[in-house]
C-alpha cells in the first residue's frame, strides 16, 4: 500500500489490481485524499467550472425499454411526443436569455424518425447560434439502423448539419453481461465506444458517463473504467467523466431492488473514477443525483466540475428526484468549498474571455 | 482481508493528510486523548481540508463507539404547534389565533399511538410549542395517557424550554416539576431548545426563550433526577464561531458535571418559511464540519447524531465517518423541520437506515433511548 501512495502522488498510472485493491481497503477519507491529490496536479488553479445549458429531450417515445429508466413511452402506449420545431425554438430562446451557453439535445429511440429529421432538426437548432451538445451513442446508432445506413454517415450527415459534441449518454455500464439484462435493445459496449471513436476521429469531443449502482458488480465497473480509459488513449477526445447511480423510483428495475446507493458509495466511486481515469481532465459532480450538499463534497473527492445548471431536466426527475440549483447556488456551493466558481464552454474554455 | 482503512500504510498517509491540514498538534492531543482548548475549536472549524477533520474526527468515534452505528424505531408526536415564543428561526410554532394553529386532545394524542401499535416502537418523542393556556394537568394526561396504551414505550419528551413551562404553569420548582411527571411516564428529555446559548444569539433570534444557562440548569436537574437527555445546537444562521464553541463548551461543563448527556446533536438551519428566510440553507461542509468538531471537542459526550431529517439521508450516512456513530430513527410524520422546507422524506424504514449504515462499512445496531442493544440486525 505504501507503494501504491507512491505511485498515486507521483502520478504514475494505477493498474486494475490496484484499483480493487483501493476499493478493498482504503477508507473515505484516504480516497478523497488521493482523488484530491490528482485533482489538484490536474488543476492547480483554485476553481470550480460549471455550464450553462438546457437538457432538451426532443422526444420521450422509445422503443429501448431499458429497465433502469423511468422516462420513455413505448410505442404503442399513449402520451408520447415529438416536440414541434417550434417548442424546441422557445426553449431555445429562453435558454440564450438566460445566458446559456449549449442545448444538451437527447431523445428516445424513436421507432420512425430517420436521418433527413434530424438533420432538419440540426439545422434549424443552430440556427439559433447556440452549441448543440446532441445525440448519445444509442441514439446515433439507432438512426443509422431505421435509416439503413452506417454509423459513420450518420455523423457524416449531423456534423454537415452542425452537431457540435456528443454527451456521453446511454454508457450505463459497458459491459454487456449488464446491458443484456437491464437493456437488451440498446446498442452494445463495443458499439458505444465504436460511435465514440469515430466521432473522435472527426474531431468532436464528447463526454463519457457512467450509471452505476444496480445490478453491476465491482469488476464490472472497472472493466466500464478500462474500456473508456483505453479508448481516450488512443484519441484523447474524451473531455469529462461523469459517473451516477441508479435512481430507482418509477422503473421497472425497481421492483424487489433495495440497494439504492448512498452519498457513501457515491462519493467512493467517484474518488475511485478520480484514480483510475488518469488521462480525464475533468470530473462532473452529480447535484441533479446527489442534492446539493453532496456534490459540494464531491470537490474534495475528485470532482472538478459542477456540471450545469438544468435549465430543465426531465430524465432523473421521472425517476423520482427533483433537486433543483440556481446558478448563484451553483457558485456560493463552490465558494464554500473554497473554490472560485467559473462559467465555461463544453470544451472547458472560460465562457467570458 | 480488513476493514477500509485498516492497513497501516493508511495510518501513514492519514497522518501525512493531518500534517498538510496544519492540525499536527490537535492530532496529538486526540492521540492522547488529551482535552481541546477553545482555541483548538477555532482552528477546527476553520480548517478548510473537510477530509483531515473527518479523519481526525473518526478516530476519537472509533475510540469511543467502534464500528456502532445506532438507530431507534420512533414515533414524533407534536402535541401543538401554538407558541408564545414564536422564534425567528422557527416554522413550526404559531399563534393561537393563526389558520395554522393546532393542538391535540388526549383522545387525539392516545389515537396517533394505536395508529401505530402494531409497529415495534420503543420511543415516542413529544415536543411542542410553549401554549398559553393549557393546564399542567393536561400534559401529564398524555404522557399517562401514550403510557395506557403503548406501556413499554419510552417517552422521550419536553425540551428544557417546556420544562421550565410546565413548572411555571405548575407553580412549582424544577425538581418537583420533573418528579410529577416522571411519575407520569417521563422518561428522558430530548434536546431542543438549546439553539445557541450565547445571550446576544437569543437576543437576537428567540427573546421570549428560556436563556441558555437556565436552559444547562435544568438539564442537570434532570439529569440528578436520574432523567438522561440529549443537548443540540442550531447552527448556520446568525451565531459566529466563537458562539457555537462557547455553546459546546458549556455544554462539556455541564457533562463534567452530571454525565447525563446521552448524544448531541447538531442541528443545520432551516430557512424557509422562518423569518430569517432570507438566509441560505447550511452547506454539506457546514453539516459535516459541525459533526466533525462536535465530536472533537465533546469529548465526554458517548454519541453524536446525525438526524437524516436535517441534512437527507445521503450526508447523514456520510457524517458516520466525519464523527457520527447515530442516526436517530425511523421517525415518520416529522413536522418541525419539515415546515420550514427540510427536503429528506417524511420517515425512512429501518431497512433503509439498516443499508445505509452498512454501505458505510459500520455495523447497524438497533438501541432503545438509553442505547441498550435492541438487536443487531
Amino acid at each position: 500500500m505504501k507503494d501504491l501512495n507512491a505511485k498515486i502522488l507521483s502520478g504514475l498510472r494505477i493498474e486494475d489490481e490496484d484499483f480493487l485493491r483501493l476499493a478493498a481497503e482504503a477508507d473515505l477519507h484516504q480516497l478523497g485524499h488521493w482523488a484530491d491529490a490528482v485533482r489538484r496536479r490536474k488543476h492547480p488553479e483554485r476553481k470550480v467550472t460549471y455550464v450553462i445549458d438546457r437538457n432538451i429531450n426532443y422526444t420521450d417515445i422509445c422503443i429501448s425499454a431499458c429497465s433502469f429508466c423511468a422516462f420513455y413511452k413505448t410505442p404503442p402506449e399513449s402520451g408520447g411526443k415529438v416536440l414541434s420545431f417550434e417548442e424546441l425554438g422557445e426553449k431555445i430562446e429562453e435558454t440564450q436569455k438566460l445566458g446559456g451557453t449549449q442545448i444538451l439535445l437527447q431523445g428516445g429511440l424513436h421507432p420512425d424518425l430517420t436521418i433527413e429529421f434530424y438533420e432538419e432538426m440540426v439545422r434549424f437548432i443552430k440556427s439559433k447560434g447556440i452549441h448543440l451538445h446532441g445525440f448519445s451513442p444509442p441514439e446515433i446508432y439507432h438512426f443509422a439502423s431505421v435509416s439503413n445506413i452506417s454509423v459513420q454517415e450518420v455523423l457524416d450527415r449531423l456534423i454537415e448539419a452542425g452537431l457540435d459534441s456528443i454527451p456521453g449518454g446511454g454508457a450505463e455500464i459497458l459491459s454487456d453481461r449488464v446491458r443484456n439484462q437491464t437493456s437488451p435493445n440498446k446498442c452494445s459496449s463495443d458499439q458505444w465506444l465504436e460511435v465514440m471513436e469515430k466521432a473522435h476521429r472527426r474531431g468532436l469531443r464528447t463526454t463519457a458517463t457512467m450509471m452505476f449502482g444496480h445490478v453491476e458488480t465491482l469488476e464490472e465497473r472497472l472493466e466500464h473504467l478500462r474500456r473508456l480509459r483505453q479508448l481516450q488513449d488512443r484519441t484523447g477526445g474524451f473531455t469529462a467523466f461523469i459517473p451516477w447511480p441508479f435512481q430507482p423510483d418509477n422503473t421497472a428495475l425497481a421492483h424487489g431492488f433495495s440497494g439504492k446507493t448512498g452519498g457513501h458509495e457515491y462519493l467512493r466511486t467517484l474518488a475511485l473514477s478520480r484514480l483510475y481515469l488518469d488521462n480525464f481532465d475533468n470530473i462532473q459532480a452529480s447535484w441533479v443525483t446527489q442534492g446539493p450538499k453532496v456534490a459540494q463534497l464531491s470537490l474534495f473527492f475528485g470532482a472538478n466540475d459542477f456540471g450545469s445548471t438544468m435549465i430543465e431536466e426531465n430524465v432523473v426527475a421521472a425517476a423520482g428526484v427533483s433537486f433543483r440549483l440556481s446558478e448563484r447556488e451553483i457558485r456560493r456551493l463552490v465558494e464554500g468549498a473554497g473554490y472560485a466558481p467559473e462559467q465555461r464552454l463544453m470544451d472547458y474554455s472560460p465562457a467570458n474571455s | 482481508m480488513g476493514k477500509p482503512g485498516d492497513h497501516p500504510a493508511f495510518f501513514v498517509a492519514m497522518e501525512k493528510m493531518i500534517e498538510e491540514a496544519g492540525l499536527s498538534a490537535i492530532y496529538d492531543k486526540v492521540a492522547g486523548e488529551e482535552r481541546l482548548s477553545l482555541e483548538d475549536g477555532l482552528q477546527l472549524y476553520q480548517c478548510r481540508d473537510i477530509l483531515a477533520l473527518g479523519a481526525l474526527a473518526n478516530i476519537v468515534r472509533n475510540r469511543k463507539n467502534g464500528d456502532n452505528t445506532y438507530f431507534i424505531y420512533n414515533q414524533h408526536l407534536n402535541y401543538s404547534n401554538i407558541c408564545t415564543n414564536l422564534c425567528k428561526f422557527c416554522a413550526f410554532g404559531k399563534e393561537k389565533e393563526s389558520d395554522l394553529a393546532y393542538e391535540m386532545s388526549v383522545d387525539e394524542v392516545k389515537a396517533k399511538v394505536r395508529e401505530r401499535l402494531e409497529e415495534p416502537i420503543t420511543e415516542i418523542h413529544m415536543v411542542g410549542g410553549i401554549h398559553p393556556e393549557l393546564p399542567f394537568d393536561y400534559y401529564l394526561q398524555i404522557l399517562e395517557a401514550i403510557k395506557e396504551i403503548r406501556p413499554g414505550v419510552h417517552i422521550q419528551a419536553f425540551t428544557c424550554v417546556e420544562i421550565a413551562h410546565l413548572a411555571e404553569i405548575a407553580g412549582k420548582p424544577v425538581d418537583e416539576t420533573l418528579e410529577i411527571l416522571k411519575n407520569a411516564g417521563l422518561g428522558s428529555i430530548p434536546g431542543g431548545g438549546a439553539e445557541v446559548f450565547s445571550p446576544r444569539i437569543r437576543r437576537l433570534t428567540c427573546e421570549k426563550k428560556l436563556a441558555g444557562s437556565d436552559w444547562l440548569e435544568i438539564s442537570k436537574s434532570a439529569h440528578r433526577h436520574g432523567l438522561h437527555s440529549n443537548a443540540t445546537m442550531l447552527y448556520g444562521h446568525i451565531e459566529t464561531l466563537e458562539e457555537r464553541l462557547l455553546h459546546l463548551d458549556a455544554l462539556r461543563k455541564a457533562q463534567d458535571e452530571t454525565g447525563g448527556f446521552l448524544a448531541f446533536i447538531p442541528l443545520a438551519f432551516h430557512p424557509k418559511n422562518t423569518e430569517m428566510a432570507d438566509l441560505a440553507q447550511t452547506s454539506g461542509i457546514d453539516d459535516l464540519k459541525n459533526i466533525a468538531v462536535a465530536r472533537l471537542m465533546l469529548d465526554n459526550f458517548p454519541h453524536i447524531k446525525a438526524y437524516w431529517v436535517m441534512i437527507g439521508p445521503k450526508m447523514a450516512q456520510i457524517a458516520l465517518s466525519f464523527g457520527a456513530d447515530d442516526m436517530d430513527g425511523t421517525v415518520k410524520e416529522e413536522i418541525i423541520t419539515h415546515m420550514a422546507g427540510a427536503e429528506s422524506g417524511r420517515n425512512i424504514g429501518s431497512a433503509t437506515l439498516v443499508r445505509l449504515i452498512r454501505e458505510a462499512g459500520r455495523k447497524p445496531i438497533e438501541r432503545d433511548t438509553l442505547y441498550n442493544i435492541i438487536s443487531t440486525p
